[in-house]
């Protein structure tokens, strides 16, 4: 039987096997995936001191750690029902099942979908999807694109496909309907961009940040916003264009966008068409945590942490005994702090099965964890911390 | 068009691979060790991976993590194999899904 299994080799999944195993805990990870890493993989963007992000990189590194420290990782392994079974917990496979002592969930997140007309078209691809193919398989999507959807991961990706040579054509709104919400609003879009501004070498997004908290000026700088778009490392942010429909016989060939007001609403429908042969959708991320929930997590809803989550504390425990929770899983946030959570997680399993280490050693990875949230280069949320909070109240008084 | 990215300003460069070769609907290809079908399938300019089972119409992939289920292809005979997550392999035969049959549709009229 196993100390722990781990659920997941992405960042989270990743650290928390390594420090639980230098506390001398035998750890196992499953992924589904064929290489590990998860989704930092594919992470590249450049940091505000000009240093790049590589995720190949980072992920070797943790590698290395990992491979030191005799830690197997199972690969093309999926996880399909988690379950405490005589006080063990069994984590079943399409490979086997693995009994252990406590389990961490770091699966991080999922895509959530942006459904427009001529969507299932071959040729039209999440943005995830896109990143993996050009950072991690290094195959273009295709010549030229679209991105339809603007907000951090999406415009990061954008920057990362024109990197690898391919022309992006613009980034669009997703038409306005219930499931794009605010995404297809130009001035709510806007004010989500101006926070993430030093990501992009642009006069009016510098400009604008510093003025986006009133509601005044958050007008003003919409009504200010060039209607043909404004070009940022070159490609057109195109908040005034709607995505209406993706057209092509049997793949993408090209789509049909429409000018919209400042509210996002279609203003006379005056449309035109443009030529690509890929479209990238992004809707956003959210946690992805079934298996946290056939495991008997209670969930909460935090829209700043990307929808429903498994109630947890700031040491990772969930309410089910045994059950941790590490990573995207707990909230939409940067690798680097699903990094630090997973320290937290292994040390925390660590210390529930009795091994012996230094006093404050969970303390001090706590603080990692705050001081890296407080300074995320890409912070997907502006509430994230007031409601990690807040959720960290509320778990301590259950 | 889907090119492979051999250089990369940031990235280092792509590491000219084994080539091995697998079939797509009896048509025989030739693929990078280590190419997923999907990406094998995307070297060769082929994006349709299915038809859909109802409508016939032409699937790729969507997510590329595996999330989605939309690259879902037959390979040495074992059907709803995920393109994305499964390394191509030599000699591998791998073959679409197609529109099925809906006898009891409309009443079980061809094509209505």
């Amino acid at each position: 039987m196993l100390d722990a299994m781990i659920i997941g080799a992405g960042p989270a999944g990743l650290s928390a096997a390594i420090s639980a195993a230098q506390h001398g805990l035998h750890v196992e990870i499953v992924d589904e995936y064929y290489q590990p890493g998860g989704r930092l993989l594919g992470q590249l963007h450049q940091e505000p001191d000009g240093e790049w992000w590589n995720g190949i990189e980072e992920t070797e590194k943790l590698l290395e750690q990992i491979e030191s420290l005799h830690i197997t990782i199972h690969c093309s392994t999926s996880v399909y029902d988690l379950q405490k079974v005589n006080k063990k917990w069994v984590t079943y496979t399409d490979q086997g099942n693995w009994e252990s002592q406590a389990v961490l969930i770091a699966t991080g997140a999922t895509e959530s979908p942006t459904p427009i007309p001529g969507w299932t078209l071959p040729g039209v691809m999440s943005i995830g999807a896109a990143q993996v193919l050009t950072n991690v398989q290094r195959i273009q999507p295709g010549e030229r694109g679209v991105v339809i959807g603007v907000n951090v991961l999406s415009f990061a990706i954008a920057r990362e496909l024109q990197l690898a040579g391919v022309d992006v054509a613009g980034m669009l709104l997703p038409p306005p309907h219930l499931l794009s919400k605010s995404e297809g609003v130009p001035q709510e879009v806007l004010s989500s961009l101006l926070r993430f501004s030093h990501l992009a070498p642009s006069v009016l997004m510098h400009r604008g940040a510093p003025f986006v908290k009133g509601r005044l000026a958050k007008n003003l700088v919409t009504a200010f916003y060039p209607e043909k778009g404004m070009g940022v490392w070159g490609i057109p942010l195109q908040l005034r264009r709607t995505a209406l429909e993706i057209k092509g016989k049997n793949q993408v060939e090209g789509i049909r966008v429409a000018k919209v007001n400042r509210k996002g609403e279609l203003r006379n429908a005056i449309t035109h068409d443009i030529d690509v042969d890929f479209v990238c959708i992004a809707g956003g991320l959210s946690p992805l945590a079934e298996l946290a929930a056939i495991a008997g997590c209670k969930f909460i809803h935090e829209d700043a942490l990307g929808g429903y989550v498994p109630v947890h504390n700031e040491k990772m425990e969930t309410a089910v005994s045994g059950l941790y929770v590490a990573g995207n899983i707990t909230g939409i946030e940067s690798a680097k702090v699903a990094i630090s959570q997973g320290t937290i997680a292994g040390l925390v399993i660590a210390k529930s099965l009795g091994a012996r280490m230094i006093n404050g050693k969970i303390n001090e990875a706590l603080q990692e964890v705050e001081s890296r949230r407080a300074a995320a280069t890409i912070q997907f949320h502006p509430h994230v911390i007031s409601s990690r909070e807040s959720l960290y109240k509320t778990k301590k008084t259950q | 068009m889907n090119k492979r990215i051999y250089t990369h300003p940031i990235l280092e460069n792509l590491s000219t691979n084994e080539e091995i070769s697998f079939s797509f609907n009896s048509e025989t290809l030739s693929a990078y060790k280590g190419d997923t079908i999907a990406t094998a399938l995307l070297a060769n300019q082929i994006r349709t991976l299915r038809y859909h089972e109802e409508s016939g119409s032409p699937r790729g992939i969507y997510c590329n993590i595996g999330h989605c289920f939309e690259c879902r292809v037959t390979v040495n005979d074992y059907p709803g194999i995920r393109a994305c997550l499964t390394l191509v392999e030599e000699d591998m035969v791998i073959t679409s899904g197609k529109k099925l049959p809906q006898p009891l549709k409309h009443g079980g009229e061809e094509n209505a």
